[in-house]
């Protein structure tokens, strides 16, 4: 996994250092120029360990990359995750490198997923974001045709929650036994009989699953087969995850909007970063947190509680209004259930995170 | 301007004061506290030209009033001596950054002059931006003004006067620790909430509890023993992580507007939607969060459970004889036990507030007389 440069302080260490070394996006301001290639191995989900390739942006290093480098670089890559700054003066330099890496992929590994991360949108004015998105991708997506690559695009900034989107998306790609994840989710779902179930991974609370977005693909998918059926030719919609070429696909592989509309589709990645916080927050105590559970203001419960060595489990749970005398009493043994049905599938998700 | 405020024994209504020279930081205080704004934004504040006023019912009803440093009280046609007849606190920020010794001078006759209107007034000087400066020079610089302001003073024939002296900026807590107790000072109330406070730790194995001002995150009281920072803080943050939580599942129209009344809610909602957080931490302490009254949250620090000393969890006759894994499941009951009696406690401490708060004045036999289960 390579996570690739562009120019100089386009922000590719300031997004590892907030996605993986939990830095906030203040600190950031620290980080100096990375020299050449910083490799950092993290291990993710217990039996997955990524390499990334944090590789520098000035000219002297590039040209590096592409000459002497090259079989060293762009052999057995995973992902390329490349990094344009919205800001960038010399469009057509990033474009004609973004070019020679895909050269290089094509010829040295051309199973490789391709993300495009549009960075520093914060710098842009909100109602243009989308359109810039759009034309953007269209143009990467043209010039990346003839390598045969698939791009998926995403709008970044290290100051609100897309971060955690994209990056999300990214590592989800890599997961090789998501549908087993997704299965079990959906089991034990129908056991408690949740709002909605969520997992995050440990150390970087990026979403590995939810139960919306499993129901939100499940319905693509029919849509999908529906529409084959009706209408003989390929409609390749945007948001359809393996249409396989033909246009780009803005990001939305897996989408999170869940059926009901009145929740907030950005709500994973703004878990993702309050959670974080709140980590951040419990270490002025020197400790960790090992749950936390809410009684919310309108009768929705929260539980996050550890799942696995690796994972977070966020389940949000709807009570019905009963009025009872002892109303206290039966929350207190909801609680205690809700925690017990947790313990009780701990077994089963650890068995899919380390198959014997 | 507003008339004068009579305070009525009813409602205890106070106001604050924030006076000082121009370009001191009093509007970038009033944001950064009143409206959670972030503290690098207050640099794009605008001199404020006119006197604004800040509404602010937590406990009591407070109002915080900003006035132009620019302006000159002493004219004739300003009723300045009803405005400080009619406050609580006056509040003097001084740039700890710039030269100071205008600003003293100035505050000495603000003093001078209030304290022969107001002689109940509390005085407070808020030594601010000291961010930017160094530890030894902080305090050399707190050394200096607290010496200058007793020499003025004592000039003018006013030595009775009690000044307090804060070191604040608004890129840390020092801001709201300072206001937390120019507001305190305010609260007629205190000593007997301080009293139920410390009758509540006492009786739940609480390490520190704060009552929380859910907006402003001053805390309008806390239990006796010392304020750490630290903890202050957690505490404080902890109130921010619940309501970000529980907002990002209620379902309205414009859920995405982070509408800032909606965080404090009036008592008469149904005790059953009150919003209440429990997070175990790794260490073996739960910090622990509770809707109170008025926009109030009860926010504390339960200490790690020890076993041998639980004198206040019932003796329970059921053995577990749950093997597998009995070492969490008897940290787990334990801590459930110790959860159930502090939840009963606080809701004993909560029907008293609000008991507190319906009879208004402050009788001696509303202190909280937790019976253990």
């Amino acid at each position: 996994m390579s996570v690739y440069p562009i120019d100089p302080s386009s922000g590719k260490s300031s997004m590892r250092s907030i996605i993986f070394s939990n830095y906030s996006a203040f600190d950031t301001r620290r980080l100096g120029a990375t020299m050449d290639v910083e490799l950092s191995h993290l291990r993710f989900l217990g039996n997955m360990s990524l390499t990334l390739w944090d590789c520098g942006g000035q000219d002297v290093f590039m040209e590096n990359y592409f000459s002497n480098q090259k079989d060293h670089i762009f052999k057995m890559v995973q992902v390329l995750i490349h990094v344009f700054d919205v800001e960038s003066k010399s469009i057509n330099k990033d474009i004609e490198i973004f070019v020679k890496s895909l050269t290089n992929l094509q010829k040295y590994s051309p199973d490789a997923k391709i993300f495009v991360l549009l960075h520093k949108m914060d710098l842009v004015q909100i109602d243009k974001r989308q359109e810039l998105l759009t034309i953007m991708m269209d143009k990467l997506q043209k010039i990346s045709n003839p390598f045969q690559f698939k791009l998926v695009g995403f709008p970044t900034s290290i100051w609100d929650e897309s971060l955690y989107k994209a990056w999300s998306q990214i590592v989800c790609s890599l997961i090789p036994n998501i549908n087993q994840f997704n299965s079990n989710l959906i089991k034990f779902n129908s056991i408690l009989d949740a709002e909605e179930i969520i997992l995050f991974e440990k150390t970087t609370f990026l979403v590995i699953s939810s139960t919306a977005s499993i129901k939100q693909q499940q319905n693509l998918e029919k849509l999908q087969q529906s529409q084959q059926q009706n209408s003989r030719q390929h409609l390749a919609s945007p948001n359809s995850g393996g249409s396989g070429g033909g246009a780009p696909s803005l990001g939305e592989p897996q989408m999170h909007d869940s059926p009901n509309e009145e929740l907030d589709p950005k709500r994973f990645e703004k878990i993702s970063n309050i959670i974080k916080t709140y980590k951040q927050s419990i270490s002025k105590l020197r400790t960790n947190f090992s749950n936390l559970i809410i009684r919310g203001s309108n009768g929705t419960n929260f539980y996050l509680d550890i799942l696995t060595a690796n994972m977070l489990i966020m389940i949000v749970l709807k009570t019905q209004n009963e009025v009872e005398a002892n109303g206290v009493e039966i929350i207190q043994n909801e609680e205690l259930l809700v925690l017990d049905n947790i313990r009780a599938a701990r077994k089963w998700f650890e068995k899919i995170e380390n198959p014997k | 301007m507003e008339a004068a405020l009579i305070p009525n024994p009813k409602d205890s209504n106070a106001t604050i004061l924030l006076m000082g020279l121009r370009r001191g930081g009093k509007s970038s205080i009033c944001k950064v506290v009143f409206h959670n704004m972030q503290p690098l934004d207050t640099l794009y504040l605008e001199s404020t030209s006119k006197p604004t006023n800040e509404q602010f019912s937590s406990l009591i009803d407070l109002s915080v009033m900003e006035l132009p440093g620019q302006l000159n009280y002493f004219e004739p046609n300003y009723d300045s001596e009803r405005l400080f007849s009619s406050v609580g606190a006056l509040v003097y920020v001084i740039d700890s950054q710039d030269e100071y010794l205008n600003a003293l001078t100035n505050l000495s006759i603000i003093i001078d002059f209030a304290y022969r209107v107001n002689p109940k007034i509390n005085i407070e000087v808020l030594i601010h931006k000291v961010d930017g400066l160094s530890e030894d020079y902080q305090m050399d610089a707190q050394q200096d003004i607290m010496q200058r302001t007793g020499d003025e003073l004592l000039d003018l024939g006013l030595e009775g006067v009690s000044v307090s002296f804060y070191l604040t900026s608004i890129f840390d807590h020092s801001i709201y620790e300072a206001f937390s107790r120019i507001v305190q000072k305010l609260i007629p109330e205190l000593p007997s909430l301080e009293h139920m406070l410390d009758n509540l730790v006492q009786h739940s194995n609480i390490d520190k509890v704060f009552l929380f001002d859910v907006n402003s995150k001053i805390y309008v009281a806390t239990d006796s023993s010392p304020v750490d920072i630290q903890t202050y803080e957690v505490c404080a943050e902890f109130i921010d992580i619940t309501i970000d939580l529980d907002e990002l599942y209620i379902e309205n129209d414009n859920n995405n507007s982070r509408d800032k009344t909606n965080r404090s809610k009036t008592h008469s909602e149904a005790a059953v939607k009150e919003l209440k957080s429990v997070s175990h931490l790794s260490n073996g302490s739960i910090l622990y969060l509770k809707q109170m009254i008025r926009g109030l949250a009860l926010v504390a620090l339960i200490r790690k459970e020890s076993v041998t000393n639980d004198n206040d969890v019932e003796d329970n006759t059921d053995t577990n004889s749950n093997n597998n894994e009995g070492n969490t499941n008897i940290n787990l009951d334990s801590s459930e036990k110790s959860l159930t009696v502090i939840d009963y406690n606080v809701n004993l401490f909560k029907e008293s507030l609000m008991r507190m708060w319906e009879s208004s004045r402050f009788t001696t036999n509303t202190n909280v007389q937790t019976n253990l289960p």
